[in-house]
């Protein structure tokens, strides 16, 4: 038992988060060439001499989706706790873990969630960010979401989640995989409140996370250059005793096999979600009852 | 491990209790029952204080192929069952066993992974790791029990939902988060039973429900210890470490709240008898689904959101601004 409780810091776009960068290049991973960092920061982390997409980090995601200066963390403040004791190989523990991702990132979760609006139009958000764990989901982050579509239901804003994970927090054991029932039993109120929920996955969509919440969006985006799947390409390569064609689990094998509604480029993500958002500008005026209920009542009154 | 008579004499007292809530007087039986299991329990040898088994020992015994699986506890605790074949969309997959049940004369939907007792079954069957038509076979057995108003029992036996091509071609993904989803909405009691291994999201496909039980040596995890193993310590052969880590046997579990009721054993484990085993858990079930019967169902769909809105263990923390 810690004596002094650990504090909690909710995020300010205003404020730098991670630690300092003092380098001013980078080399590209894909065309090897070497890139001023701050074109790749105003090109949407995209490298600008070949296109290649880089890590969007939460706060950078926010940041380039929402109109600024409108958006406030809603988070609840809590933090990651320990109940199995549990520690890898290395004997790191958990929380340590923890600790270290809470200063590499400058952040309090891996996932941020808060108000903001887009284009004008006031929405929920929730945004993973794979530098925190590889983004990956715990009881913190199961009740975050579940947190933020509760307000997105009261408050009948629409609810948008960019997924950017490996899926379950292993380290959590069974309960990080209740996450995932936890979120989708959350998913309910959204429906029952009639508020649209739009997902889009990124660059990886996978495992626990992929098998839940982000799969059950009204309508489902993906980011070009997403890894989407469920089990991880080295397990199924071990199951089958096959190599796997380059293309799979990608953005274009996840269109043509219909998971995904469309595949869009980082730097029209923002407009598409402006563009979707507007066909659901009306259902303020649309009865609250849920669909069931209301088949339920008008056969009801046909008996009658 | 517990003696079978023991274990007999126990489930028999439970079940007399059950009918004791209906209002009959069974208090002088109930007495006596209990007075013989304590003259039984006096004549056997002390049993050594109970220590928590190992978890990779329990591991091995969740994985003994000598394990009753689902067709088995089917056919031993039920009266008549018709299976059910295919999800009319793609293919039937015999790793998932579906189909209408009696039990205890009233009809139930019965939904569960079936693994294979010799090589050519365990083909056919894909050792009970499930694509995703057979995720999607389950959830047309769930509404076939939502339209009819029948009560719903799921048992859980799966090593993991199959990571292969053709399951990722067809979102395996998407059809477990709809089974997820779909099961928190249906509006029929549902009964959940691990009874070998819960392997990860595979298992949470067929696993939401008002009520899950779990049998002693079974296991749940949220990925199989050789993939824990593999990716957190760099080596499958570390499963053991891996299992030890993650805590994925049942006294774990009714800890954390993530399971209702352990389902005792009898002798060495499920694989020694088969019908004590069975007889345990239509016990259990009869209990739960009787209970269940008697809350409304709009109560019964808040519980059911409730209990897994429950789950989830982190620190409430004192709020500061933005960092400084």
């Amino acid at each position: 038992m810690a004596i002094f409780k650990r504090k909690y810091f909710k995020l300010s776009l205003d404020q730098p988060t991670g630690k300092d960068d003092e380098t001013l290049w980078m080399k590209c991973k894909a065309c090897g060439e070497l890139v001023f960092k701050k074109r790749v920061r105003e090109n949407n982390n995209i490298c600008p001499k070949c296109g290649e997409y880089f890590f969007l980090t939460a706060p950078e995601r926010i940041q380039m989706l929402v109109d600024p200066g409108t958006f406030e963390d809603i988070s609840k403040p809590i933090g990651a706790a320990d109940p199995l004791d549990f520690a890898d190989q290395g004997g790191v523990p958990y929380l340590d873990k923890v600790k270290k991702a809470q200063e590499e990132t400058g952040l309090s979760n891996e996932i941020i969630v808060g108000k903001a609006s887009l284009n004008e139009v006031s929405v929920i958000l929730a945004v993973m960010d794979f530098r925190f764990i590889g983004g990956s989901m715990g009881s913190v982050m199961g009740e975050q979401l579940c947190h933020a579509m509760r307000v997105a239901a009261d408050e009948r804003r629409p609810f948008i989640l960019v997924s950017s994970t490996g899926g379950a927090r292993m380290q959590e054991g069974i309960l990080s995989l209740m996450q995932m029932a936890k979120t989708l039993s959350a998913r309910q109120w959204l429906e029952a409140a009639g508020v649209p929920f739009i997902s889009v996955m990124t660059y990886p969509t996978t495992g626990g996370v992929q098998a839940s919440i982000a799969n059950v969006g009204d309508i489902t985006l993906a980011e070009k250059g997403a890894l989407i799947g469920f089990a991880g390409r080295r397990v199924i390569q071990q199951t089958i005793k096959q190599t796997l064609p380059e293309d799979f689990q990608t953005d274009k094998f996840a269109y043509e096999h219909g998971f995904v509604d469309r595949v869009l480029k980082r730097e029209g993500l923002r407009q598409e979600l402006s563009r979707i958002l507007r066909f659901f500008a009306g259902i303020s005026r649309q009865r609250r009852e849920p669909m069931a209920l209301r088949i339920l009542n008008s056969g009801r009154s046909h008996e009658r | 491990m517990s003696d079978k008579r023991i274990v007999e004499l126990e489930r028999k007292i439970r079940e007399l209790r059950t009918f004791s809530e209906d209002g009959i007087d069974l208090s002088a039986e109930i007495e006596k029952l209990e007075a013989k299991l304590q003259t039984l329990k006096e004549q056997l040898p002390p049993v050594p204080a109970p220590t928590t088994p190992d978890e990779w020992d329990q591991v091995k015994l969740a994985r003994n192929p000598k394990r009753p699986y689902t067709l088995d506890f089917i056919r031993l605790m039920m009266d008549d069952f018709y299976e059910l074949h295919g999800d009319q969309m793609y293919a039937d997959d015999a790793a998932i066993v579906v189909g209408l049940a009696l039990f205890e004369g009233e009809t139930v939907v019965v939904v569960g992974h079936q693994k294979g007792r010799d090589v050519t079954e365990n083909i056919r069957r894909n050792f009970g790791m499930a694509h995703p038509e057979g995720y999607r076979k389950a959830l047309r057995a769930l509404k076939l029990a939502e339209r009819f108003g029948f009560p719903v029992i799921s048992l859980i036996d799966t090593p993991a939902a199959y990571p292969g091509t053709g399951a990722e071609e067809r979102n395996i993904g998407g059809a477990i988060a709809q089974n997820i989803y779909e099961m928190f909405k249906l509006r029929v009691p549902i009964v959940i039973a691990i009874t070998g291994e819960g392997g990860s999201g595979g298992a949470l496909g067929l696993g939401v429900g008002d009520r899950v039980l779990m049998l002693e040596h079974a296991i749940y995890s949220v990925i199989p210890p050789e993939g824990c193993a593999a990716i957190l310590f760099r080596d499958a052969s570390k499963a053991p470490e891996a299992a030890r880590a993650m805590k994925v046997t049942a006294p774990t579990l009714l800890e954390l709240k993530v399971i209702d009721e352990i389902i005792p054993e009898p002798g060495e484990g499920a694989h020694t008898d088969h019908e004590t085993t069975a007889a345990n858990l239509k016990e259990a079930i009869r209990r739960h689904l009787k209970a269940l019967e008697r809350i409304p169902l709009e109560k019964l769909l808040e519980q059911r959101a409730k209990k897994f809105q429950a789950m989830g263990v982190f620190e409430e923390l004192e709020e500061t601004h933005a960092r400084e």
